[in-house]
């Protein structure tokens, strides 16, 4: 079958791979109709996820047709158009019990501080993922979602993780009718949480971010405010001016380890990898919220340490909330918000591209070329 | 409220899962009581474990499913087996991974000449889709190269005519 192969930082192809197999009885091999590159993928992309092996195919939003199921699968059969979440998870184990399927104890046992996640390194897991024509799903009674009928696949594809984790971070920041939300970061799940920021009731949503283009797709697609920090002296001096000087109500970082912005971080955290990536937007995010407000983090970081204010966190009475999207347990009432036309998940898909073609999107991507906000991979077998 | 509300009517949805109980002090865990306090769940069926694969040393045990995409191998693989033996918390887990890595793609550019394949890094790079979008960025790092190049090339040339 093809699959992407990563083969370094910046350099990914498309090879023929061994088709995967039936590991487990609780597995499932899809053939994959769609599968998307994620922001956080370029994380792996760029060398920077400790433990990310040449060889490996990345991909952890995808949909797929149920091709196989091993012995124990019973909630999903073969033929089925199912969506999958990011997240593999048991559903047995202490935290897939408390819901917290971002946190599975079985599905990742090179590392505790992070659950099994497709295609996303050796540190979450080691599985391959879904940016190829097959891919082998485990917990299949647990993750894999039948796509409701009449729901486009490109809908549903982002159903796997942009929304969930876009909604989640408007969720974590425990948004009170009337807020102010600033989220910094306007890549696909920065724009979905502004989004999502209003269903919680915010008052007034404000997106931060260097990329034009993405700022002005941001104005539109999630109604919000779109400022260019560098067209400000600082930014967390604007966000205090524009909210009365008191700071945003809930801030969120929607960037993780790629952020620009402060040259101190952007060499220690991405160049030298002295620290976990490099954490301007969520330095940003502490010293911009109000005393007491929350700060939401949903943008991804590798296992080490980083430099943030945390002194300011004290004193400032700040609650941190963070996580992996729980995405099974937001699924039943985002497909609702898709279904009742609330939101538009495929609206954020900008390009799509023959999986062959996979070299080019991730440059595209990562670059930010052509206007990218999201782009799909198609395989061959689901442009028939 | 009312009012509010109807300050966004031109927002679909606005407030429609709005929760005043999600404030900072509401846990967002639903605990589940006794299952909360030990490692005592019924565990899936094991995965077989027919592959080298690792665990952290802050878990008893192999999770019941892994995946087995790239097991280790070679200097990388020796490099990886080193860094397993130190916990999660400790660099000596981290840095001799990122080590690992990068000696990594080195050796998955042996393995391409090992099995007739060159690697064709402009190709792998995207760099096609540079020139599409990109050409007077690609045509700006081209001279920024070439002049780097010139001028360690005529820097060591009046080297030797000195010498």
């Amino acid at each position: 079958m093809l699959a992407m192969n990563y083969r370094g930082p910046l350099r990914v192809r498309i090879d023929e791979k061994p088709m995967p197999k039936i590991e487990h009885p609780q597995d499932a091999i899809v053939r994959v109709t769609r599968s998307c590159i994620c922001g956080s993928d370029l994380h792996l992309y760029n060398g920077s996820m400790p433990d990310t092996r040449v060889g490996m195919t990345f991909g952890h939003e995808f949909t797929g047709i149920v091709e196989e199921v091993g012995s124990e699968v019973t909630k999903i059969k073969v033929g089925d158009h199912v969506l999958v979440p990011f997240n593999i998870a048991c559903g047995q184990c202490v935290f897939c019990k408390q819901e917290l399927y971002g946190n599975c104890h079985e599905s990742n046992p090179q590392a505790t501080a992070v659950g099994g996640i497709f295609g996303y390194s050796h540190t979450a897991g080691g599985y391959n993922g879904g940016q190829a024509e097959y891919a082998r799903v485990p917990y299949a009674n647990v993750g894999p979602t039948v796509i409701p009928e009449g729901m486009d696949p490109d809908d549903a594809v982002l159903l796997t993780d942009v929304v969930p984790t876009g909604y989640q971070a408007a969720e974590m920041g425990g948004i009170q009718k009337g807020d102010t939300v600033v989220v910094f970061g306007a890549g696909p799940v920065g724009i979905m949480a502004a989004r999502c920021a209003w269903l919680f009731g915010a008052g007034r949503v404000i997106i931060i971010d260097e990329v034009e283009y993405r700022l002005e797709f941001a104005k539109n697609y999630a109604q919000c405010e779109a400022y260019n920090f560098r067209e400000m002296d600082d930014v967390v001096q604007f966000v205090k001016e524009t909210t009365d000087w008191l700071g945003a109500d809930v801030c969120i970082d929607a960037v993780g380890a790629e952020a620009a912005g402060n040259a101190m971080q952007t060499i220690t955290g991405r160049k030298l990898f002295l620290q976990a990536g490099s954490a301007t937007a969520l330095h940003w995010a502490i010293n911009a919220v109000k005393k007491g407000g929350i700060v939401s983090i949903v943008g991804i970081y590798g296992p080490t340490d980083n430099l943030v204010p945390i002194g300011n966190v004290v004193n400032k009475g700040i609650t941190i909330r963070a996580n992996q999207a729980s995405v099974k347990r937001l699924l039943p009432r985002l497909i609702e918000h898709v279904q009742n036309g609330i939101l538009n998940p495929k609206g954020l898909i900008t390009h799509r591209v023959p999986l062959e073609d996979i070299s080019d999107a991730y440059r595209i991507f990562s670059e930010k070329l052509d206007n990218c906000i999201k782009p799909v991979l198609i395989p061959p077998s689901a442009r028939i | 409220m009312e009012t509010l509300a109807n300050n966004y009517s031109h927002i679909k949805g606005w407030g429609i899962d709005a929760d005043p109980k999600n404030d900072p002090t509401y846990p967002m865990r639903n605990r589940a009581g006794e299952d909360t306090k030990s490692y005592d769940w019924q565990r899936p069926t094991q995965q077989p474990i027919d592959i080298e694969v690792h665990h952290s040393t802050e878990r008893p045990n192999v999770s019941a499913v892994f995946g087995t995409s790239v097991p280790p191998s070679g200097l990388s693989g020796m490099l990886r087996r080193y860094a397993f033996k130190h916990p999660e918390n400790q660099y000596g887990r981290w840095l001799p991974m990122l080590l690992a890595d990068r000696i990594n793609v080195v050796e998955g550019i042996i393995e391409d000449f090992k099995t007739g394949k060159v690697p064709n890094i402009i190709a792998e790079k995207g760099m096609k889709a540079d020139w599409q979008h990109n050409r007077s960025g690609v045509m700006k790092k081209a001279a920024v190269a070439a002049f780097l190049v010139a001028a360690v090339v005529a820097w060591n040339m009046g080297k030797k005519s000195r010498d």
